[in-house]
């Protein structure tokens, strides 16, 4: 079901309530994304980042509420359809999410093998194209777990561009990095996000980086969201956004006790 | 008082649902199999995982059985002179039921609680999470495979494991014993029917592989993304698996002999 | 997916044991076979089959040429026995067929003795000389009937 031309943005959520068994994350929740910028959802712990990452991309159903990606209304696709949906997302994941079982070539090259009818010389090109340009070389026949962190970091973020995504989700790709590390991932998505025109939405609590990055800010104050450009977040008198902004503990939010219920869902 | 007989209502409605969802899951699995593209590949993978890495604990405990049976059965009919059938006894007790039994239960403790914690450790590490957002069903890639090899690994376990029982068998009661080589092998065979013995017997290891791929891949998948959660579902494969194996041979038992 | 040729070689091997296990099984151990088509079927009736089950073995001179199909009763209330035979065989048509015990307590089996006509049994045809299952306990109870009867006299 699309929607009519009034909205095109890529990503719309529209007064969304999201809540696992008891816990409410996120309540009549809308935003609208824009088109081949870069939003960052910036929040503490629990705050509902990842999970409005997981309601794009279909992992978790909303209680109430319509997210609109690409044009479709996720809330009511059934898991089938939704993997026609995801062909045009990618999903790089906080812990890399690589097949351990698979060297980093044939991770990346699983969704081409996959999904497209390339050759196996096509593939192999491509694959060294992404890996090179996430700054990895002679990684091919490591596996994940004979990678450093950041270097599983931007696997994954290359093995999440190789299908030509329209929208990209990074799920938290700067924790537990160094610095030097952040500012690494953070030139590579500027750069895949200058060359190849793509939506980006990328969920952090590293405030420095987002205020560099991002042309938007979505922030999670518990009980509300707050969107904005970074200049404008920067400049607002509003009490709990100066302290987050200045790195205070905000004790209205909790941390999780569990967060993300796995239920099976019938495809 | 009252409690009591609420939580055992609970929990009575609990079990139909799970039954209700396993039951969904195995649909999906086999929906699955009937999907291209062909997971042959993972299928002989798994075959080997599944299949081979059991073959010692299989052959050793079914040379152990066997033995033990040998000696028992000795032991017990050379009181009543009966020593020359020792081959029938060994031959029916192991082709009926010790083989697909014990062969399902060592399997659901080597095999099945491997594939628990393997799949329970990808949905832990987002790996499932990963495959769904690359437009891959990972009950197609993951769940069906190694369900299948389950399934067509059980007969061929059970087999190897009969085999190697009555070779236990025939190591006591023949070498050990004394008891006639060929009087063994010729009570054996008289006493064995095809129809009777050995094809209720493949059918109990297809059963089994069944209960058991299933029981153990539906825990992995649904299991909770924490090393503990992992950790809860690989015991409770192991359990589960169990004692479905026992409750159904008893029913498969009974349906046969009708 | 990598490939690995030893793997696969090992699985063959595996699958191979396996299937070779269950043949074994079945043929050597449970003797399944599959010669089934182009039997020789016969018909013949016993008052008392005296437990004779399908399967069973039928035998000439101790040798199995076939098996027992069916048993059933015929409008007399008889047992009507069908057996397929060894199709190769050439059996006269007054053959008797009697139901022998292996051993003192064993499984009942057919036993056929040939005759001498020139007439050879076709399929369908029926064997008229039988000779019905030896009941154990009645022959006891005719011992002990007699011998009370001797001591009376």
């Amino acid at each position: 079901m699309t929607v009519s031309s009034l909205d095109d943005a890529p990503v719309v959520f529209s007064d969304v309530d999201m809540a696992f068994e008891k816990r409410h994350v996120l309540r009549a929740f809308s935003c609208r994304f824009a088109a081949g910028k870069i939003s960052v959802i910036l929040g503490g712990s629990g705050s509902g980042k990842t999970t409005i990452l997981r309601l794009i991309g279909g992992l978790v159903r909303p209680q109430r509420g319509r997210i609109v990606v690409a044009g479709e209304d996720i809330s009511r696709l059934s898991e089938t359809q939704m993997y026609s949906v995801r062909c045009k997302l990618g999903m790089m994941f906080q812990g890399g999410a690589l097949l351990d079982s698979l060297t980093i070539f044939d991770n990346l090259a699983f969704p081409l093998r996959e999904h497209t009818s390339m050759s196996e010389n096509e593939i192999a090109a491509e694959v060294h194209r992404q890996l090179a340009a996430v700054g990895l070389s002679d990684v091919d026949d490591l596996l994940p777990g004979q990678l450093s962190g950041g270097m599983i970091r931007r696997a994954a973020l290359a093995r999440a561009i190789v299908r030509k995504p329209e929208i990209l989700l990074c799920d938290e790709p700067f924790s537990g990095l160094d610095p030097i590390s952040v500012k690494r991932i953070e030139a590579l998505l500027r750069r895949i996000n200058r060359q190849l025109g793509v939506t980006m939405l990328v969920s952090s609590h590293h405030i420095p980086s987002t205020l560099r990055m991002a042309d938007q800010v979505v922030l999670l104050l518990g009980d509300r969201a707050v969107s904005g450009s970074p200049a404008e977040l920067c400049q607002s008198t509003d009490a709990r956004i100066a302290g987050f902004l200045n790195e205070e503990v905000d004790e209205s939010i909790e941390p999780p006790a569990y967060a993300g219920s796995h239920r099976f869902a019938a495809p | 008082m009252i409690t009591l007989v609420q939580d055992l209502g609970a929990g009575v409605l609990q079990f139909i649902a799970h039954l209700g969802r396993i039951t969904r899951f195995g649909a999906s699995v086999v929906r699955a199999a009937l999907t291209r593209p062909n997971r042959v590949r993972i299928f002989v993978s798994e075959l080997f995982n599944l299949g081979v890495l059991s073959l010692v604990i299989i052959c050793v405990c079914g040379l152990a059985v066997g033995m033990v049976l040998g000696l028992q059965g000795y032991n017990t009919l050379v009181r009543f002179g009966a020593e020359q059938s020792l081959g029938a006894v060994v031959g029916l007790s192991l082709i009926r039921e010790l083989g697909p039994v014990l062969t399902a239960l060592l399997a659901t403790g080597r095999a099945g609680s491997a594939t628990t914690a393997e799949i329970g450790t990808m949905v832990a590490t987002e790996q499932l999470d990963g495959l769904r957002m690359m437009s891959i069903n990972p009950i197609h890639l993951v769940v069906m495979p190694k369900t299948f090899a389950m399934v067509c690994v059980m007969p061929l376990l059970s087999a190897l494991f009969i085999v190697f029982g009555l070779g236990g068998g025939y190591l006591v009661g023949v070498v050990l014993m004394g008891v006639d080589g060929g009087v063994y092998i010729s009570s054996l065979q008289s006493a064995v029917d095809y129809y009777d013995d050995v094809a209720g017997s493949l059918l109990k290891a297809l059963v089994f592989g069944v209960l058991v791929g299933l029981i153990a891949t539906y825990r992995g998948y649904t299991c909770a993304p924490t090393s503990a959660g992992v950790s809860s579902a690989t015991t409770s494969t192991v359990v589960v698996g169990s004692v479905s194996v026992l409750i159904f041979d008893y029913f498969i038992t009974a349906l046969w002999g009708v | 997916m990598s490939r690995s040729p030893a793997r696969d070689f090992v699985v063959g091997l595996f699958v191979l044991a396996g299937l070779g296990a269950i043949a074994y099984l079945s043929m050597n151990v449970g003797g399944f076979s599959f010669r089934r088509a182009g039997g020789l079927v016969v018909y013949a009736s016993f008052d008392q089959t005296g437990g004779l089950k399908a399967r069973a073995p039928v035998v000439i001179s101790g040798v199995k040429v076939g098996q027992v199909d069916s048993i059933g009763l015929d409008k007399n209330f008889r047992a009507r026995v069908e057996m397929s035979l060894d199709h190769n065989l050439q059996i006269p048509a007054d053959t008797s067929a009697s139901i022998v015990t292996a051993g003192l307590l064993g499984d009942r089996y057919i036993s056929l003795q040939l005759g001498g006509e020139d007439k050879y049994l076709k399929s369908g045809d029926e064997i008229t000389m039988t000779e019905s299952a030896v009941i154990l306990e009645r022959l006891i109870g005719k011992l002990i009937h007699s011998t009370d009867v001797q001591k009376s006299e």
